[in-house]
């Protein structure tokens, strides 16, 4: 049976809250309205106000008491509205959420899951749009994921919330409508994965780009261009045995995220595989993403948003390096 | 100032204080009842009440003035309303309506003065027509071709906040700066007037800025449209007193206004506005009003209020009340109705026609105005983005 991704995220938080007591949901409007995308959808009504909780409009409130929970022995998944909402609550996430364990020499845990819809192409207005991945990436202490299916969307959700450790985990907002099968057997949370074989080059990507790659993929292969397809999953820690494997077969590694190029997880992915693959490489890795620049205004963010196209190009230049 | 006794019946157990019996949410007094408090000159029957205390600062509103007032809230109204079609028809991404709020909008912006200035959240279009901000401006934010395309500076109205409750402390630092100047206490004072909603009271932001404010003596006036809903959360979930009550704790004023009234909150924002030009700022305004629409576009409120609610404010509309009372009270016959409505169709077939006009903007305003001062780095992602752009057929990609 198929389902959307915010369904099989509703039904992660379903079975992680019936395995566990402790889980609890908060967030604003993810109780009686089931959240403004629906993924908390009759949660409230099934396990109680004190267990989906309405909170307050405060970001900083949300992280900040879901870190107090988690102490008291609960293990809070947080739901920030929208991406560019996340920014009052980095202060706790970066001094509290992401340090405690390492402050108190192993003796407070954090599991706490930080739920954030990200990325662009819904056409929304400012701060709905954006890609703060690299960030938390970029926080020692949090661990960040993203998820681009229906199926790692449930059990890399119900994987992240089994977790010790405080774990951003990023929802491709645009791809929430998408359909898919919910596997038996999922792989564990911090392994990429290969989605497609090829030889030609390798595309190494996450959330809302795997559908892109996978597309560009399949439209190469009318090109002669038999690519590789990497979808990521782990942001933090990265694991890149399969991308470096994957260079070593091919030579070449277009890598496709929205955030901005400068100082990002797409930035750390090149530096990586240079270090490690750079008898391999046949051309420099190339990065394909969204431009050093606030998010748009919408109505631009179909050139803002690594497309197809851009892909292709870069593939193209890569190849006849 | 009543004491709690007055608005906490004596048997209600504390933690519960915030949620109110359902008679309450049908008596249209949801979270926080009106209280003896609240500042009305206008019932909702149209009839002109007195008020001692706010009486003289709307003494010279006359006929005239009156009609100009109910003049402006038709225009937004039917703006408004003209928007949310444009959006239902697929021209705009996303509209924030701002039904039910007219009174509460348009008090507030025609008090103000032009050396004053406003910081709105996004929901503030009838505070933007106050200020000089055609209402055709505002559909780029929603249409996706820009992020506010006024000038803040000349209009005397900041750009629209998305984040919630981000501005109040914008606000703040700009009313400190209108105090550093010496803009207080003189001929020449300024003020400033913040505007945010109900759920925005529990950012931290919000209250970093009543403390700031209070702190500098900020001529800063804080007004908080409440309109009962956080989205889907009711009053209840951000707080457990009136939210007017709050500026007591951070050491000023707080004032609780029908914000259905227009007459009641121009009276009261030029009250508020004067004390903070005169030093006495800052001063906190909650315009206790109704989200008679959805949150935006994009939120169906069937799923989490009631729809006798809606009807219950139907009743308190800011609009009507005035209507009457112009009818009944001044005299003011068909002709200004009439025109009115003409110039209302107007305006509104000017904002879809400047809609439908609208330009999609090109790919270099994804570059333009990152930095005030020249960036090599981004003017060479900018050039190759526009070759690549250039190398498809046409030029266009």
């Amino acid at each position: 049976m198929t389902v959307t991704m915010a369904k099989a995220l509703n039904d992660g938080l379903r079975a992680a809250m019936e395995d566990d007591p402790k889980v609890v949901v908060m967030g604003e409007d993810v109780g009686r309205l089931g959240g403004v995308f629906r993924v908390t959808d009759g949660l409230q009504k099934d396990f109680g106000e004190q267990r989906v909780l309405d909170t307050p409009l405060s970001e900083s409130g949300i992280v900040g008491a879901a870190v107090g929970l988690a102490l008291r022995g609960f293990r809070p998944v947080c739901e920030i509205q929208f991406d560019g909402f996340v920014f009052p609550a980095v202060d706790q996430i970066s001094s509290q959420l992401a340090k405690l364990h390492y402050r108190s020499q192993g003796r407070l845990r954090m599991p706490v899951v930080v739920r954030i819809p990200f990325g662009g192409g819904i056409g929304a207005v400012e701060h709905h749009s954006e890609s703060p991945e690299s960030l938390f990436a970029h926080t020692p202490g949090l661990k960040v994921v993203a998820c681009a299916s229906p199926s790692d969307a449930h059990w890399m959700l119900r994987q992240a919330i089994a977790a010790d450790d405080p774990v951003i985990f990023l929802e491709p907002k645009r791809r929430y409508w998408e359909k898919g099968e919910v596997d038996d057997d999922p792989p564990p949370l911090h392994n990429a994965r290969v989605l497609r074989r090829g030889s030609t080059a390798v595309l190494a990507c996450y959330g809302p780009m795997v559908r892109t790659c996978l597309d560009a993929a399949a439209a190469a292969e009318e090109d002669g261009h038999d690519l590789e397809v990497i979808d990521l999953r782990t942001l933090s820690p990265l694991d890149l045995d399969p991308v470096f494997d994957a260079v070593r077969r091919t030579g070449r590694l277009v890598v496709v995220a929205e955030a901005p190029s400068s100082v990002s997880v797409a930035a750390e992915v090149a530096a990586r595989v240079q270090e490690q693959c750079f008898h391999s490489l046949e051309s420099p890795v190339l990065r394909v993403t969204g431009f050093d620049t606030p998010y748009p205004p919408s109505r631009c963010e179909d050139d803002y948003l690594p497309d197809l196209d851009r892909v292709l190009d870069a593939v193209d230049r890569a190849v006849a390096w | 100032m009543s004491v709690p006794h007055d608005w906490i019946p004596a048997n209600t157990p504390g933690a519960t204080v915030g949620a109110p019996p359902r008679e309450h949410v049908l008596a249209g007094l949801r979270g926080t009842d009106e209280g003896p408090d609240l500042v009305q000159l206008l019932t909702p029957e149209g009839e002109r009440v007195a008020c001692p205390a706010y009486d003289a600062h709307v003494a010279d509103v006359d006929t005239a003035a009156l009609r100009a007032l109910y003049r402006d809230m038709v225009l937004v109204r039917r703006a408004d309303r003209e928007a949310t079609a444009l959006q239902r028809q697929g021209e705009l991404g996303l509209w924030v309506p701002l039904l039910g709020q007219e009174a509460a909008q348009i008090g507030a912006g025609r008090a103000l003065q032009p050396g004053d200035m406003a910081f709105p959240s996004y929901r503030e279009h009838g505070v933007a027509w106050c200020r000089g901000v055609d209402p055709a401006a505002l559909l780029g934010i929603f249409r996706g071709t820009d992020h506010g395309e006024w000038d803040p500076a000349a209009t005397g109205f900041h750009l629209y906040t998305i984040v919630i409750g981000n501005q109040c402390l914008n606000a703040t630092g700009y009313a400190m700066g209108q105090k550093f100047e010496g803009r207080v206490g003189g001929p020449d004072a300024q003020a400033t007037m913040c505007f945010f909603g109900d759920g925005a009271t529990s950012q931290g932001d919000v209250h970093e800025g009543f403390v700031w404010a209070a702190v500098y003596d900020a001529p800063v006036v804080f007004y908080c449209q409440n309109n009962q809903w956080a989205i889907s959360e009711p009053n209840e979930r951000q707080t457990r007193v009136p939210l007017y009550r709050r500026a007591q704790g951070y050491g000023f004023p707080g004032i609780r206004v029908d914000g259905n009234d227009v007459l009641a909150c121009l009276a009261v924002s030029r009250w508020a506005l004067e004390e903070c030009r005169t030093g006495n700022g800052p001063v906190l305004v909650e315009a206790f009003t109704y989200r008679m629409d959805a949150h935006t576009t994009s939120d169906d409120p069937s799923r989490y209020r009631l729809a006798d609610e809606l009807e219950l404010w139907k009743l308190k509309d800011p609009l009507e009340r005035v209507r009457v009372h112009l009818v009944r009270g001044h005299g003011v016959g068909n002709d200004f109705f009439d025109e009115l409505a003409a110039e209302s169709d107007e305006l509104a077939a000017r904002l879809r026609a400047h809609c439908h006009a609208m330009p999609r903007p090109g790919p270099e305003r994804i570059f333009s105005h990152v930095y005030a001062e020249p960036s090599p780095e981004l003017d060479a992602q900018r050039d190759a983005y526009l070759a690549y752009c250039a190398s498809f057929e046409g030029g266009v990609r």
